[in-house]
Parts: C-alpha cells; structure tokens; sequence
C-alpha cells in the first residue's frame, strides 16, 4: 500500500466513525425519550417526521439557535475548554475499537479499525480518565455551587468506579493475555465470548460502565432533582449539547468497548459454516458488532428507566466495599485458574 | 381498624437476606416490569386528532341560544351578570322595535352581550340563573388567543349559529325541557300568538 493510499484510508475510515458516533449519538437522544415513553406506556415524540424521526434534528437546530451565555463570573477559558474536552475525549475513544476484520478491495487489505495500538485496553482507560476533566473544568469554571457539587460527585464517582473497572480489565488481560482489543476481538470466533469465561468480571465492568457514563442509577454529578443540572447548570447553546452528546457518544463507545471486550466484538458465532467471501463476512461482522452495541445503547436506557437513582453514600459504598473487593477476588481466581490451566 | 386501601404493606426494618442484599434479583424484577410495559398498549391520546369525550356536565365556552323559531332567547334581564361571581358578563339592554319579533323573542333585548372568557371561571351560575333558558355552557373549549381584548366574546361568537344549532340538550335538565315546550306554560302561549 502507497503512502498516500494508505493516508486516504485512515482520513475516511476517521471520518466515517466519527460520524457514526455522531448520528449515534443524535439518534440516542431520540431512542432514549423513545424508550422512556414506552416504558411509561406512552408515545414519547412522534410529530417531527414519521414516527419523530426528524426530532433529534429539531432538538440540534434549537440548541444552536438557543443564546450563547457565559456567566460574567466565569473563567471565560475554561468554560469553553470544559466541554472542548468533554466532546473531544468521546470522540476519540473510538480510534482503538475493531469495527470489523478487513476489507479486501483493489488488492489492498482495509482493517476496519483506526489504529491497532497494542495497549488499546489502556489507551481507552487513559482517554476516559481524561474525560473528568472536561466535567471537572466546566463545574469548576461555572463558578455555581451547583455545578461545583456536580463537578465533584463527578470526579469523586469516576475515580472511584475507574479503580473496580480497571481490576476487572486485568482480569480480562490475565484471560486473554494481550492488551490489544483487535487480538482480544480476535480470540472469541465462535461461541468463546469472554463473558463466558469472566461472568464476574463483565458485570463490575457494566456497573462500573454505567458509573463512568454518569447514566442512572448513577448520574448523580448531573442529578437534576437536587443539583439543577449539575456540572451543566450555567451551560446554555451548543455547550451544553457538546456536554449532552459526549454522555452519548460516551456510552455508544462504552456499549462499543462492552461488545469488544466481553461479547465477542464483530465475531457472530455459526458464520463459518456459511463459507462467505471474506468481504461479506467481514461487512456482516460490522453489522454483528452494531448489533450487539444497539443492544447494550438499549441495555443503557432500559436500566436508566427502571432504577433510581443512588444515594451519594450508598454509591461510595458500593465502588469501594463492594465492586473493589469483588474485583480484586475475581483477579485472584482468574490468576489461579488461569496458572493451573498453562501450567 | 378497618384499612382504607387493600395494598398497604406494613413497614419492616427486618435485616436483608444476602439475596436481597445483592439487589440483582430486585433489579432484575424491576426491568421486566418495565420490558413488559415497553410492549403493552399506549394510553395516549393523540390530542389535536383524537379528541377524548367529554363529560355530559363539561361546561365549556357559553352559547346564547335562540328559541324553537330562531329568535334570541335573552331578554338581558341582567340576573346572569349578578350571579357572575366573577363579574364576567356585560350587557346593554335595548327595546325591540315593531317587526323585529322574529329576532328577539322578548320585547326587551340585549343589543350588546359580552362575556370576558379570562374572568369567566366556567362555574356555570349564568345558567343556573337565566330565567329564559338563554345561556348555557357547551363542550367547546375556548380558543387560545395572543392578545387580552379578544377574549372579550360578543354576540357575534356567543349567539346560537343560525343554520347550525350547538346542541345543549345534555346540559338541559327536564324542568328546563318542560319549561321550553309546555303548552299550559303562558310564556309558550304567548309566543306563538306573538309570532302569528
Ligand atoms: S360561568 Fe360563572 S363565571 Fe362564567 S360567566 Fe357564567 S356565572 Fe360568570
Ligand atoms: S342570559 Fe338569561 S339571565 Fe342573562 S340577561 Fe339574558 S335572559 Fe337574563
């Protein structure tokens, strides 16, 4: 592959996922008032285009139309910087994930992934982890109690939630024992999705998922009945849809890595016995994957309508006497009984 | 004691079971409550299109009506306005001139009727009050409306259409029914010599 060709590549394939996350995203707003209605017996949009189809559309051009206010109070540069890096982090989560295997086309191999960096499990750690900065920075910049509440409870959460998430990542290394998410995709063909193998593991890393994505039960750095909006409070206009977004993007990533990791990623058990040409198994590994991802986007809203919302206390509970001890006895019995199996 | 619902539970501050602790059983319950409601029928009411009936006693925007040969029932006796605890109802009487028999059914009438449908808390003592069975409250909503001055509806928006009568008979109690049509009542007598 030529240079330029294989520059060309990477800027489409760049552009193509970070439009996917972005309609993803756009169409999650809908799904999730769609959701939220059905769960509560009604309709939920339906006037904007069929079925409400036009309404994520609706809702972008009023956010844009909406003033742009920057409290006089504020630290003017990092109240822009906040959701800069809220926005900017999200979208860049997507780089490391293995949408599918590759495309053969014009005697070149197209791997459907950005870029295969071999600690692809810590680039995404790391890029979240950054993530609360973009919250931290906004609360603290909107210089409101509100938003200085939320700001905290939202680092507070992460840091703690990140400790448990990352313990059940080395349980998933000491199984799979790569860091790279496309050989991890790799090793679950058929039926050998890693949730099988570390059952324990995928739910602290879903409970923690939520807990990273500030979604309910845990969205307590947002939690609209006693903080307003809380890190957004004084966010008005495209700020404040920069802040909703990257939650979406968020979790379309995160419900992106949960497939990656734990349900075997674009592999679709019983398609190698269909004898596909290469391409078209890899395009229905996509849809596969897209699947799984829209499932668990569901899995989000699903929880997000059924349970309330925690306690601050209870939550600090739950990270740090449970979800913690839990992880690291996990650790050691995937240590164990991955030492007696290679033995 | 006799309870006052049959679904009241009694508090218990028992020690929850290691199950229970879990909170994955409860969770679990309560998202296949919510899975089954996804599926199940919706009770909107998609307003502007389908509209939900209203109760027989509704009583919405006020008609004046006319009688059995389309002259205006009101007399502006005045009784409705006093009985307006919100003081929503203006009028101004006038005599009925030689050969306008056909359009007011009383020698005096009222020229000028207006009722300020903001003041109006649509409590329906106009009605109650009429003694010539003029004013009734309907099942029409009153429009919305940008600015205060056109709230102020006159007889142009409150008599009876002509061609098309609003049909109270819901809102019409049997007396009211006997009081209109009742041959030995004089005032039906009379009426019917006026117009011959
Ligand atoms: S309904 Fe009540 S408030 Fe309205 S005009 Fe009649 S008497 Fe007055
Ligand atoms: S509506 Fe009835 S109560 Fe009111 S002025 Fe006319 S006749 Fe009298």
């Amino acid at each position: 592959m030529t240079f330029s060709l294989f520059i060309i590549y990477k800027i489409v394939l760049v552009v193509v996922v970070f439009l996917i996350s972005l309609v993803i995203a756009m169409y999650s707003t809908y799904a999730e008032r769609k959701v939220a209605a059905f769960m509560q017996d009604r309709l939920g949009p339906n006037r904007a285009g069929p079925f409400g189809i036009l309404q994520p559309v609706a809702d972008g051009v009023k956010m844009f139309m909406k003033e742009e206010i920057i409290p006089q109070v504020s630290n003017k540069f990092l109240f822009i910087l906040g959701p800069s890096i809220a926005m900017f982090t999200s979208c860049i989560t997507g780089a490391v994930i293995p949408w599918g295997t590759s495309l053969h086309l014009f005697g070149h191999d197209f791997s459907l992934q950005v870029t295969d960096i071999n600690i692809g499990i810590l680039y995404i750690m790391a890029v979240t982890s950054i993530g609360v900065y973009g919250i931290m920075i906004g609360g603290w910049a909107s210089n409101n109690k509100y938003s200085l509440l939320g700001a905290l409870r939202a680092s507070s959460q992460m840091i703690s939630y990140e400790v448990a998430m990352g313990l059940a990542i080395i349980a998933l290394v000491m199984h799979t024992g790569t860091l790279s998410l496309k050989a991890i995709a790799a090793q679950q063909v058929g039926w050998h999705w890693n949730v099988f193998y570390q059952p324990v593991g995928f739910l602290i890393f879903l409970v923690c998922a939520f807990a990273e994505t500030n979604r309910t039960p845990f969205d307590l750095p947002e939690s609209d009945s006693e903080l307003i909006g809380g890190y957004h409070t004084e966010y008005s206009s495209m700020k404040l849809g920069f802040y909703l977004f990257a939650e979406y993007i968020n979790m379309f990533i995160s419900s992106a890595i949960m497939s990656t990791l734990y349900f075997g990623g674009y592999n679709m058990p019983l398609i190698g016995r269909l004898h596909l040409s290469p391409n078209t198994a890899a395009i229905l590994g996509v849809v596969f994957l897209f699947a799984k991802i829209f499932f668990f986007i569901f899995f989000f809203m699903w929880v997000r309508w059924t349970v309330p919302r925690f306690r601050f206390d209870q939550l600090m509970n739950l990270g740090w006497k449970i979800l913690i001890p839990l992880s690291i006895f996990w650790v050691a019995i995937t240590g164990f009984v991955t030492l007696m199996i290679h033995r | 004691m006799q309870t006052l619902t049959t679904r009241s539970k009694v508090a218990s501050n028992k020690k929850m079971t290691f199950v229970e602790k879990l909170y994955l059983p409860a969770i679990m319950g309560g998202m296949a409550l919510t899975l089954k409601h996804f599926f199940k029928k919706k009770v909107t009411i998609q307003y502007p299109e389908q509209k939900r009936e209203f109760a027989p006693v509704f009583r919405g925007q006020h008609v004046l009506k006319r009688d059995e040969n389309g002259a205006e029932r009101c007399t502006a006796c005045g009784l409705c306005a006093v009985a307006c605890p919100a003081e929503a109802i203006t009028m101004t009487a006038a005599e009925r001139k030689p050969g306008e028999e056909a359009l007011y059914r009383e020698e005096k009438y009222a020229s000028v009727y207006e009722i300020n449908m903001l003041r109006c808390i649509f409590c329906g003592l106009c009605e109650e009050a009429c003694p010539k069975e003029a004013i009734f409250l309907t099942d029409r909503m009153v429009d919305t409306d940008y600015v205060r001055k056109n709230f102020i509806y006159g007889k142009d928006k409150l008599v009876d259409p002509l061609n098309n009568p609003i049909d109270v008979s819901k809102r019409e109690t049997r007396e009211t029914r006997e009081f209109k049509t009742h041959p030995e009542f004089t005032h039906n007598k009379l009426n019917t010599k006026s117009l011959k």
